[in-house]
């Protein structure tokens, strides 16, 4: 009994010293922090982060070759701890998401009968997989396979569906993915993302200047899922509230619904629901904003397309502060759109959030008098936003137009109502031009007082650039349209105040580049219409007169026609550091337009300030919203099969000639209902490049 | 020298330690998911499996036989194989530091393995002289390398078929290392 006890002991004990000498003996140097920085890590062994396991990571992320963030499973958890072991401040690491960018799934068509094995890496070696779609799903879940963490299932549409909750953004489903549709992004890569010709887009969001993402916000409402529509939209637009009010929608004109049915699907109406339903539910809205960067970044001008730089730029992790002439936030859309097509209130909301993410301000300084770019550098700013809109207006070539008493020109007339002062107005109002700040102009004289309201425009209404739905409001609130007509003097009494104004009559003749029939005045077709006051809202040019000062450093900019010249791509301008969008980067456009500008010129200013390559890539989408081309070849339809006319919803108003109408300036337009929004949303068909969803 | 190699084909085909004798299933299943990992196991399996083959064979030579405590085989090894294994992972991080990330977290997986501890038992068992149980040492971990990349290589092509969803993963796997052990079974009566 005693021999084996004492064997054991014996082996035990030799074993124990070997061990013990050969511990000391063959002592290896090894940096203590591994060990410290292995204990915070996951220790699951899984691999995600690229090294054999996790002493391995400890080891690269103590030798300076992985970051703190390398552990995948661990998340900010971890990363914290082992910045800490590091001594070094890891910041909020952003979070990586996988996303599916395909919904074709089982209603893509296919080119043949696939019966191989069930994996997308093995049908993709035939033909790049049965799918007619070349970037589509091929649907057999390689992805699916490849998750670790269960955080992807097939759905049951036939395309994965990631749960967000689950998902560690390893990147294991976009190596499986022979077709790359699986996409493992953070905010900032979502954020810096512009159009390829080789995404996943549907027309609507092919045209969408801003380029939202339009079938997967609908489908959001439609699942009533009305915060996650509003994110969505969040990613590319930061002022739905107002968009949502006045957008011209150029992608519902896009729409393949309008092809089989009446009409495109009310896009806009539905943006405008989920973000209004989002605010009146005081929703907690999640934005995420990228760790510092310790860049600078001052806007001048906060309007639409400046806000929207500010935005994009505060959420990839720069400071950023606006500079703001007059004393409201918002510019043009502040000061030139009505009350009753946008409330301020409304306006503000969407300014709130932006300011909410960190974003500084600084109103009542103007660009060239209070400051230069001189002093923005010197304050330690790396870039300058110039976004200062177009406040001067164009002249209509009457003779004498600044001198009569009477003759106003639109940007100012709106812009005193929108500072709410004094704006005297006589009975009988003549606003000449056909765009929608025109219309503006127009609707604002209806509830200022005025009896008699006329449009002046030298083409017929259906040429007018302005929408289609404000010049039916006009014609509601009972504004008379005088078309094809040339304004050519004023008449005044003794004392020059404007009595009237003479104009000839046109007739169209030949075609121009817009591709509309020029107007040409007839000879010897005077008339005269009594006027008391006459609106100029002909067009409006950027107020540079600054960049013509020599030898500063704002005269390095080039302009044309008072806008500064930039690369339409990255939106600089002839000064490195200086960037420019929205109306002073161009012809004045749409709100959308700016928006999407504004967003261009934070990632140009991003690419800029982080060294990177700024050019777009080659593969860039490049659609003309306005004359419709340029969109992915065989993307738009000339008919769809399978679908049944539904009807588009209504737009619900202020009731024509009511009190509220006529005298106030309450929101005329109002929102849809539930009901409504989920009856629209279901006229999505929620289109890719060639799939829809057919009625049948 | 003819004996040795009808042990060595004996050791690595006809009496294969995986799919004949089917000893060191886990790491059979566990490492089999992928070919690198597969060829790493396989590697540390044959250096871990040379050492401890002749310390146990000393070690029961030397100790256990003329002490008549032949009964304590299985204790003993089990202590001084995990004892060798620790031993030499901390010499050869000293020593072959190449050696040693090559092996990785292998070494420390096959400290109580099965496969390993069955060949010692084995090499005693059969009365092997030192040669013999040297070659025996090198040949069985061959064979253990041999049947599990063979599997690895099944089993990533199994992971793109079209399998059963109840017979997925381990499922299959069991079914798929039965079919070889069947045609291992085909060289039974070559020696």
């Amino acid at each position: 009994m005693l021999e084996p006890l004492l064997l054991m002991l014996a082996l035990g004990a030799v074993s124990g010293t070997i061990l013990g000498i050969a511990s000391k003996v063959f002592y290896v140097w090894e940096d203590p922090r591994i060990a410290e920085v292995e204990d915070c890590l996951a220790g699951a062994n899984c691999g995600a982060c690229g090294y054999t396991g996790c002493s391995a990571c400890a080891a690269a992320i103590v030798e300076g070759r992985a970051p703190a963030s390398a552990c995948i499973v661990g998340g900010a958890t971890s990363a914290t701890k082992a910045a800490a072991v590091m001594g070094m401040e890891v910041g909020a690491a952003e979070p990586l998401i996988s996303e599916n960018t395909c919904t074709g799934g089982f209603r893509a068509p296919e080119k043949y009968y696939y019966m191989g094995v069930n994996d997308c890496r093995a049908a993709y070696m035939l033909y790049a997989g049965a799918k007619d779609c070349g970037v589509g799903c091929l649907g057999f879940g390689s992805c699916v396979k490849a998750c670790l963490f269960d955080a992807l299932k097939l759905g049951p549409e036939g395309f994965p569906v990631v749960d967000i909750e689950k998902c560690v953004g390893c990147g294991a489903c976009e190596n499986a993915c022979p077709k790359g549709i699986m996409q493992v992004r953070t905010p900032s890569e979502r954020i810096l993302h512009v159009n390829l010709n080789t995404d996943r887009l549907a027309p609507c969001r092919q045209t969408c200047p801003a380029e939202i993402n339009i079938p997967k916000y609908i489908n959001h409402i439609k699942n009533g899922e009305y915060d996650k529509a509003y994110l969505t939209i969040m990613e590319r637009n930061p002022m739905p509230l107002s968009i949502g009010r006045v957008c011209p929608h150029p992608c519902e004109d896009a729409c393949r619904r309008a092809t089989g049915d009446d009409a495109p699907v009310s896009i806009n109406q539905l943006k405008r629901f989920c973000s209004d339903w989002v605010f009146d539910n005081n929703m907690p809205i999640d934005l995420s904003v990228a760790p510092d960067t310790g860049y600078r970044v001052a806007i001048v001008g906060g309007g639409p397309s400046g806000l929207s730089a500010a935005y994009f730029l505060r959420r990839l992790g720069h400071q950023v502060k606006i500079f703001e002439w007059m004393p409201e936030l918002g510019g043009m859309i502040y000061y030139g759109i009505p009350e009753y097509r946008l409330p301020k209130a409304i306006l503000g909301k969407d300014v709130q959030r932006i300011l909410d993410l960190g974003v500084e301000v600084k109103t009542g300084v103007k660009f060239g008098v209070d400051f230069n770019l001189e002093s923005l550098v010197g304050g330690g700013y790396d870039a300058v936003v110039m976004s200062i809109g177009a406040w001067n207006h164009a002249s209509a070539r009457i003779p004498d137009e600044d001198k009569v008493k009477g003759v106003i020109p639109a940007t100012i007339y709106l812009r005193r109502q929108g500072l709410g002062q004094d704006n005297p107005i006589g009975k009988r109002v003549g606003v000449i031009g056909g765009g929608n700040v025109a219309m503006d102009a127009l609707r604002t004289s209806v509830r200022l007082g005025a009896e008699k309201v006329y449009c002046l425009y030298r083409r017929e209404i259906k040429d007018m650039p302005a929408n289609h739905v404000e010049i039916e409001a006009c014609q509601h609130e009972g504004i008379e349209f005088i078309t094809l007509c040339s304004p050519t003097k004023f008449v005044t009494d003794d004392e020059g105040n404007l009595t009237g104004i003479e104009y000839l009559k046109n007739e169209l003749g030949e075609p121009d580049a817009s591709g509309r029939q020029k107007p040409v005045p007839i000879e010897g077709s005077e008339t005269v219409l009594e006027l008391d006051n006459f609106v100029i809202a002909i067009g409006q040019k950027t107020d540079s007169a600054f960049a013509d000062e020599e030898g500063t450093a704002v005269s390095r900019i080039d302009t044309f026609k008072g806008a500064l010249v930039v690369n339409a791509d990255t939106m600089q301008t002839t000064v490195p550091y200086v960037f420019s969008s929205g109306d002073s980067a161009g012809p004045p456009g749409l709100l959308v337009g700016a928006v999407g500008a504004g967003r261009r010129a934070a990632r140009g200013i991003h690419k800029y300030l982080m060294r990177e390559e700024m050019v777009f890539p080659d593969a860039r989408l490049r659609v003309d919203s306005r004359r419709m081309t340029g969109h992915i070849p065989g993307t738009i339809f000339e008919s769809v099969e399978g679908i049944q006319k539904k009807g588009r919803i209504g737009q619900p108003e202020l009731e024509p000639g009511s009190y509220e109408r006529q005298h106030t300036v309450a929101e005329v337009d109002l929102t849809v209902t539930e009901e409504d929004a989920l009856k629209e949303a279901n006229r999505c068909m929620r289109c890719c490049l060639t799939c829809y969803n057919s009625d049948t | 020298m003819g004996d040795y190699v009808l042990l060595a084909i004996s050791a690595i085909l006809v009496n294969n330690i995986l799919l004949i004798q089917y000893l060191g299933n886990c790491p059979f299943l566990g490492t089999s998911k992928k070919m690198d990992t597969a060829v790493g196991m396989a590697m540390a399996v044959v250096f871990v499996l040379a050492m401890a083959g002749i310390v146990t064979w000393v070690l029961e030579v030397v100790f256990l036989k003329p002490l008549g405590l032949e009964y304590m085989r299985t204790i003993v090894f089990i202590l001084v194989i995990a004892a060798l294994v620790q031993f030499v992972e901390i010499f050869l991080k000293k020593s072959m530091p190449a050696l040693y990330a090559g092996l990785g977290i292998f070494l420390p997986l096959i400290t109580t393995n099965c496969a390993v501890m069955g060949v010692c038992l084995i090499n005693i068992k059969e009365e092997y002289n030192f040669v013999e149980m040297l070659v025996s040492s090198i040949a069985y971990p061959a064979g253990f390398g041999l049947a599990l990349i063979l599997f690895a290589g099944l089993r990533e092509r199994i992971i793109i078929g079209r399998v059963p969803k109840p017979m997925e993963d381990t499922a299959i796997a069991l079914v798929t290392a039965g079919f070889m052990s069947l045609a291992f079974i085909g060289f039974n009566g070559m020696i």
